[in-house]
């Protein structure tokens, strides 16, 4: 059980596309937040290294920075497992026995929401809504969605991942 | 002959294996010698038919649902391709009662037509609210905008016309059309359902509000969470700036307009218009204080008109059809239709497009037919995490604008949520608040603070622990959120907790159990 991979530090290939994703957006207004998406996209999160050089190449501080990395949920300092588990906790997931699957999702894997297991195969991440509320409680594997999942459904889903996972 | 086969491509049919469907239906026809034409459409909202298939043959485009991969191979065997009779045979799915008696407006095409394919957009009335637009020219198109009566489907209820006139009377410069497409709400599903099931009416709205209000630009705001969405709308985009919808000359009138689709980062409160337009702007979502009003000063400081995916698709209807016939539906101050999303514990959900008016029992039990697990509906809560929770005692107000504000509750974006008796509206109540503190933004204390303090106490009163003062608390909170919050997500997350309080008291008594 642990937060999260320990980020490993970036090489040059990475600083190097790093900036090159800079460039792309620099000249767009406010393209802060596309920057970040991009940076996570090609590097699977937004190592802390990664701010000074993003704050230098805006003329941001790097407080401004980390403010923005930090207030949105889906950006993360470091990467998640191999696979990412989203499962939705919001009222219509609730309504439909969600909680008793979120917690059946925690026993399982061995993991809190926002911890990955330990053989670093699935990220456990809380989600407000799926806009799949009319096939409630619903999930969301990387992007494939699933509806109407049950705990047998999850445990398949899970064995198919990694068999390896703590039971 | 091939036989064309259409099964959606809605995230929510996805969800229900509608993938699994269509490669088996492929992989099965072609074993067979069979040749079909495999087409994907949005979903037609009957999500507890999905995955739904529909065969186009002599009789017209009959319907199958559910039908999972297994049945695939039985179905194709009895005469799928010809229509045959079957138990899973719906028949023509637009003649199926939960469809004949909407009113399909905004959704008219949705699950009708292949999203991205322009020439099905065309031959379906695409287009032609747009040409009138620019015929007409600016200053009566807001003005249609405004007789039509539409007011803003994102929650907030402004009317739309009124958004775009004081946008119109700002003084001449860059001026910008933001699409608020940060469907956070639980219990909420149309714009997804639009953005893939009919993203041109979209893209067109978005025209026809910059050829209105003189916007050379448009922004999407996406949430993260969407990306089948995001798929189909990047791809609607660029299809419609291929064939000249968009770009420097839109349509051959001289007017320029483009799109530019941001994507969110999972933060709920950037569903709010002035967080939004932060976050787009590439920082912290925090809310800004109004005024200055959007519409005067919104993105990068220039006035925008900020309005939802619902609104903005609706607007083609409107100038299609014209402010008159548009008005025809509804009652009161709620003029149009609204799509309703009914969802939670029922038995048929989905989405239902109808004029304002119909009552939550209709909804619950002619559509929903009662709960899914077969026990009392005990409460809806209604308007997403915001929205009030109704006792069955309310059931029979009409989900239209004023006639929920008058019980203290909202229509918000018109998500409908059913819980069955097993529910316990304490906890629902915690969560409010605890979603509410995961969320804030922090800019003001009331929500900031208010929102922690108020878990904590709805905690302390599930432990046994001074219920009679922390409840006292709670209210307090309330007052001060709903009094002092600089926005809607401190100002109402009271709404679901002092509703749950008022309505279901019982939940609130002294515990022993410690849950």
């Amino acid at each position: 059980m642990k937060p999260g991979a320990i980020p490993t530090p970036m090489g040059q290939a990475q600083k190097e596309e790093l900036l090159a994703i800079v460039a792309r957006h620099r000249d767009q207004p406010g393209p802060l937040i596309e920057i970040l998406h991009d940076v996570q996209r090609s590097l699977g999160c937004v190592p802390a290294e990664a701010v000074p050089l993003i704050a230098g190449a805006l003329n941001l501080s790097r407080a401004e920075v980390h403010g923005v990395i930090s207030f949105y949920h889906y950006f993360r300092s470091a990467p998640h497992g191999r696979r990412v588990l989203r499962l939705c906790r919001a009222e219509a997931c609730q309504s439909m026995n969600g909680e008793a699957l979120a917690k059946h999702a925690m026993q399982r894997l061995g993991v809190g929401f926002g911890e990955t297991t330990a053989d670093g195969a699935i990220t456990l991440e809380a989600v407000y809504c799926l806009g799949l509320c009319a096939c409630s409680p619903a999930a969301m594997i990387d992007e494939e969605v699933v509806g109407r999942m049950t705990p047998v459904r999850l445990d398949e889903m899970i064995a198919r991942t990694n068999g390896k996972v703590t039971t | 002959m091939t036989v064309t086969v259409w099964v959606s491509r809605d995230a929510g049919a996805l969800a229900l294996g509608a993938d699994k469907t269509a490669q088996k239906l492929l992989a099965a026809a072609s074993a067979a010698g069979t040749a079909i034409k495999l087409r994907r459409n949005g979903s037609r909202g009957l999500y507890w038919l999905e995955p739904l298939v529909e065969v186009e043959c002599a009789a017209g485009r009959i319907a199958y649902g559910p039908v999972s991969d297994r049945d695939v191979p039985g179905l194709l065997e009895k005469g799928l391709l010809i229509g045959t009779a079957h138990p899973l045979r719906l028949g023509p799915i637009e003649e199926h009662p939960w469809f004949t008696s909407q009113q399909r407006l905004t959704f008219a095409r949705v699950g009708r037509i292949d999203p991205l394919d322009l020439d099905d957009y065309l031959t379906q009335g695409g287009f032609t609210g747009l040409r009138r637009a620019l015929d007409i020219g600016p200053a009566a198109t807001v003005k249609e905008v405004v007789e039509s009566g539409l007011r803003g489907r994102g929650g907030a209820a402004f009317p739309t016309g009124i958004k775009w006139q004081t946008v119109l009377k700002q003084p001449a410069g860059q001026r910008y059309i933001a699409c608020n497409a940060d469907e956070g709400d639980s219990g909420t599903f149309s714009d997804r359902m639009l953005m893939e099931g009919d993203p041109f009416s979209v893209i067109e709205g978005m025209i026809i509000a910059g050829a209105a209000v003189g916007a050379t630009r448009g922004y999407i705001y996406l949430r993260v969470e969407y990306p089948h969405a995001l798929r189909v709308m990047t791809a609607a985009i660029a299809a419609a700036r291929k064939a000249g919808y968009l770009g420097a000359d839109v349509c051959g009138s001289g007017l320029a307009f483009d799109i530019d689709l941001r994507l969110g980062a999972g933060a709920y409160i950037c569903g709010e218009e002035t967080s939004m337009l932060e976050s787009l702007e590439g920082r912290r979502g925090e809310i800004r204080v109004r005024p200055p009003l959007p519409a005067e000063k919104g993105l990068f400081g220039a006035p925008t008109v900020v309005n939802n995916v619902v609104t903005l698709a609706t607007v083609p209807v409107v100038l299609a059809g014209g402010a008159a016939a548009y008005r025809e539906f509804g009652q009161a101050k709620s003029r149009g239709t609204i799509p309703l999303q009914l969802a939670g514990n029922v038995l048929r959900g989905g989405l239902i497009e109808r004029a304002f008016g119909i009552t939550v029992r209709e909804l619950l039990y002619d559509y929903g037919g009662g709960s899914a697990s077969g026990r009392p509906i005990r409460a809806v809560q209604i308007g997403g995490p915001l929205g009030a929770y109704l006792p069955e005692s309310q059931f029979d107000t009409p989900l239209e604008y004023e006639a929920l504000a008058a019980i203290g509750a909202m229509l918000g974006h018109g998500g409908v949520v059913a819980f069955d008796d097993t529910v316990d509206m304490l906890a629902m109540a915690k969560y409010a608040m605890e979603f509410c503190a995961i969320e804030s933004c922090g800019k003001c204390t009331p929500c900031r603070i208010g929102s922690v303090r108020g878990a904590e106490a709805l905690s302390n009163i599930a432990r046994g622990i001074e219920p009679e003062s922390n409840l006292a608390l709670v209210e307090e909170l309330c007052d001060t959120m709903l009094q002092a919050s600089l926005c809607g997500l401190g100002g109402m997350a009271p709404y679901p907790v002092l509703s749950a309080m008022k309505h279901f008291k019982e939940d609130f008594g002294k515990r022993t159990n410690g849950s």
